[in-house]
């Protein structure tokens, strides 16, 4: 009643729950089971940002919005350039597509009749 | 006298002009012009598909025989889709002047600040 | 009880009608009257709703019809002796219920959630008037059995929508958002108009019942199907027709914006009806699938790469409200392709689609909600001027985690359950379609982790308030634990309402003319 089945997979939310809970406790047990030497305030607790001087202000450690996966995007420019310019904010744009969407299910479906 | 199909071929030009006005022209009355013909088109298409030639319209005390009793369906569609039109076509128009007042332009390659 | 379960489905059209004329009225007695007035009415439609899909749901989906104006035999007694019996009828089966459900839930909450929500704003009558046109708008597309009814309810969606987007004329691109997302809604509704018509003077009927028992897949059949397809696809927002979405859903009021992706799911359901129960198998049903499927693939890849660079944060929950939308097209698509052999895995597959619709909802609507928080708090929508939000919303930032675990089907939520449902059907049909699509879920969950390491992680910012309000807070909360039930126990909800809703797609035809020509 609680699971769902596919057929061929099978998927039980409270047997996975049961499991995390499982592997959560674990967990604490290992991290329990660790060295309790930490000193506050100290060295051991600083920033630490490629071996460069840390900022005073913890505000400018923040990664904004805008720098996040600058990299992927970056690496996918190629494909990002492209779909931006077909977001053109031009309605006549829109409408074109709307046409033309018409058009090729149109073919589409007089082709297979 | 029969006029044929040439009701459906003008239709399909209404529509076809309507589609064309709203891909092509720039300034945005423009394409509430364009999309107000395309709904014209339409609502010329379910007339004609009312109309029977010497029929009458069943009037409530002057009901003619079934035969030549035309079902009033496709009018009542198109009054329907009449005031339909009246809501949308108004409620562009009255976006196009805020838009006019906000932007200072009607062209519509202009008015894209909304995009990517 | 009887009675009211009897009427339920006129009575979910008439009372928000009704409600969005008398609220302008009500509202001249002052704020509070005004909004006691608006919550009874949402209480009141969503137990209609609620009596409606119990009733529905308790006959295992099977098909109830609904006749307004003369019965069988009554007909309009002219002096001639003819009697031509002028009705329109209203059928609910399991697909049309489920909807009615999901419709109730996102009203019920967007409602009470603007209270709190738009108290010190202005054009507070006019928002909630518009909110309960919207709504009799949805309920009237997806109980009606009526084709062209199914396009006065269509305008009617279309108008509310546009006014909901466009009402606050002061904002520079809510004004430009309205202009273009009424042109193509207008656009794609006169073509749904123009294959009404079509249809119509083909087979000289407008129910759906009839049409579908009189269909014969002629040329003209085939032009009727691809406009109510390509119209209909607009309206849900797939793409290449998707880019309306972003500005309809970005620059609504943020608990409107829910309602909005309620409203495209509609539109959506609309597509389901006609391509199942109105064609059937009278057209090749395998090109058509496969039409969905790639409308769906690419609804699912751009929406969701579409989101990872918005910097807006109603833009992005848009665009990943897009992506969801493919997931649906996904799902019924698979099993629309394979429908004409019936195999297992294509109900499996509808059942997916259908059941992500209702988790949809609830997860966007619970993001949207706290998007609108976010806005609220720090008077931006700017993603790069935010931070540090979860040292004063605590609450709200948890809400937030289980929102968009929930929508990019992290375990246990209840993404999880319907697009695991997805995954194992697609991967049947072909396994390029599951990667796809798990591909994106990881997209989106990366999309998410941007939202909250930009507005909730970093140091504490001066000028934000507290946690928000009880009246925000409560109907946030609802979602998620909609959101947590339905993902702990996916097994209840697919057996009780998923399971004959896609039943009803999958083999009610039959049963959906029958009830309206008799026989069957």
């Amino acid at each position: 009643m609680n699971g769902i089945s596919s057929g061929f997979g099978a998927w039980n939310p409270i047997a996975w729950a049961l499991l995390f809970i499982g592997i959560l406790v674990v967990g604490f047990f290992v991290r329990s089971r660790g060295n309790a030497g930490y000193k506050r305030g100290t060295g051991q607790t600083k920033v630490f940002l490629s071996g460069n001087e840390e900022p005073d202000a913890s505000a400018a450690l923040h990664v904004r919005g805008r720098h996040l996966y600058w990299g992927m995007v970056e690496g996918l420019s190629g494909y990002y350039r492209r779909v931006k310019e077909l977001h053109t904010g031009v309605l006549s744009d829109y409408a074109a597509w709307f046409v033309g969407v018409l058009a090729v299910v149109f073919v589409i479906l007089v082709l297979v009749r | 006298m029969n006029i044929g199909n040439l009701p459906f071929v003008v239709a399909a030009l209404l529509v076809a002009f309507g589609i064309y006005t709203f891909l092509f022209k720039r300034n945005l009355i423009k394409l509430v012009i364009g999309v107000s013909l395309v709904e014209t088109g339409v609502n010329l298409f379910l007339v004609t598909l009312g109309y029977r030639t010497a029929g009458i319209a069943p009037i409530y005390t002057f009901a003619p025989e079934a035969e030549r009793m035309v079902l009033p369906t496709p009018q009542a569609l198109t009054l329907t889709s009449i005031v339909i039109g009246l809501a949308t076509t108004a409620l562009l128009l009255s976006f196009a002047v805020f838009i006019h007042r906000h932007y200072g332009t009607l062209d519509v390659r202009k008015v894209k600040e909304l995009r990517g | 009880m009887t009675a009211l379960t009897n009427h339920a489905p006129v009575l979910l059209i008439a009372i928000p009608l009704l409600g969005a004329f008398a609220v302008p009225l009500i509202g001249k007695l002052g704020r509070q009257a005004r909004n006691t007035f608006v919550g009874l009415i949402a209480l009141i439609t969503a137990a209609f709703a609620g009596l409606l899909a119990a009733h529905i749901f308790g006959q295992a989906g099977a098909p109830s019809l609904y006749v307004l104006g003369g019965h069988q035999g009554f007909g309009i007694p002219l002096p001639s002796g003819l009697s031509v019996p002028i009705r329109i009828i209203l059928e609910v089966d399991g697909m049309g219920a489920f909807m009615a459900l999901i419709t109730a839930l996102i009203m019920l909450t967007g409602a009470f959630f603007s209270f709190s929500y738009w108290k010190e704003r202005s054009g507070g009558t006019l928002f909630y008037s518009l909110l309960m046109l919207l709504t009799a708008g949805i309920f009237g597309m997806e109980l009606t059995g009526d084709m062209f009814n199914f396009f006065v309810f269509l305008e009617i969606t279309s108008i509310a929508a546009c006014g909901l987007i466009g009402f606050r004329v002061w904002l520079k691109t809510s004004q430009e958002a309205g202009f273009k997302v009424m042109a193509l809604y207008t656009l794609s509704g006169l073509f749904v108009l123009l294959a009404v018509g079509l249809l119509y003077g083909q087979y000289g009927g407008l129910n759906i019942a009839y049409l579908a028992s009189a269909l014969t897949g002629s040329t003209i059949d085939i032009v009727a199907l691809g406009l109510l397809l390509t119209g209909l696809a607009l309206k849900a927002g797939a793409v290449p027709l998707h880019m309306w979405a972003p500005d309809a859903y970005g620059e609504a009021p943020a608990p409107m914006s829910a309602v909005l992706v309620a409203n495209s799911q509609a539109s959506l359901y609309g597509l389901f009806r006609i391509l199942f129960t109105l064609f059937g198998l009278t057209i090749s049903v395998g090109a058509l699938g496969w039409i969905l499927i790639v409308l769906a693939l690419l609804t699912i890849f751009v929406g969701v790469t579409m989101a990872l660079i918005q910097n807006d944060i109603k833009r992005l929950i848009a665009y990943s409200a897009v992506s969801q939308i493919g997931y649906m097209l996904l799902g019924v698509g698979v099993g629309l392709a394979v429908s004409a052999a019936k195999p297992d895995f294509g109900f499996v597959a509808m059942q997916g689609g259908i059941f992500h619709m209702l988790n949809d909802a609830a997860c966007i609507g619970l993001l949207f909600f706290v998007s609108g928080v976010i806005i609220r708090a720090t008077g931006t929508r700017d993603l790069n001027r935010m931070g540090g939000l979860a040292h004063s919303m605590k609450w709200t930032s948890v809400l937030f985690i289980i929102g968009a675990f929930a929508l990019a089907g992290v375990p246990p939520f209840n993404g999880f359950a319907s697009k695991f449902l997805i995954y194992e059907a697609s991967f049947k049909l072909s396994p390029f379609l599951a990667v796809i699509a798990i591909l994106s879920s990881i997209l989106l969950l990366a999309v998410f982790v941007k939202v909250f390491q930009a507005a909730f992680l970093g140091a504490k910012q001066e000028g934000i308030g507290g946690e928000v309000p009880m009246g925000m807070m409560v109907p946030m909360v609802a979602l998620a634990l909609v959101v947590i039930v339905f993902g702990l126990f996916p097994g209840f909800f697919v057996d009780k309402i998923v399971t004959p809703a896609a039943n009803a797609l999958w083999y009610g035809r039959d049963a959906y003319i029958g009830l309206v020509l008799g026989g069957g």
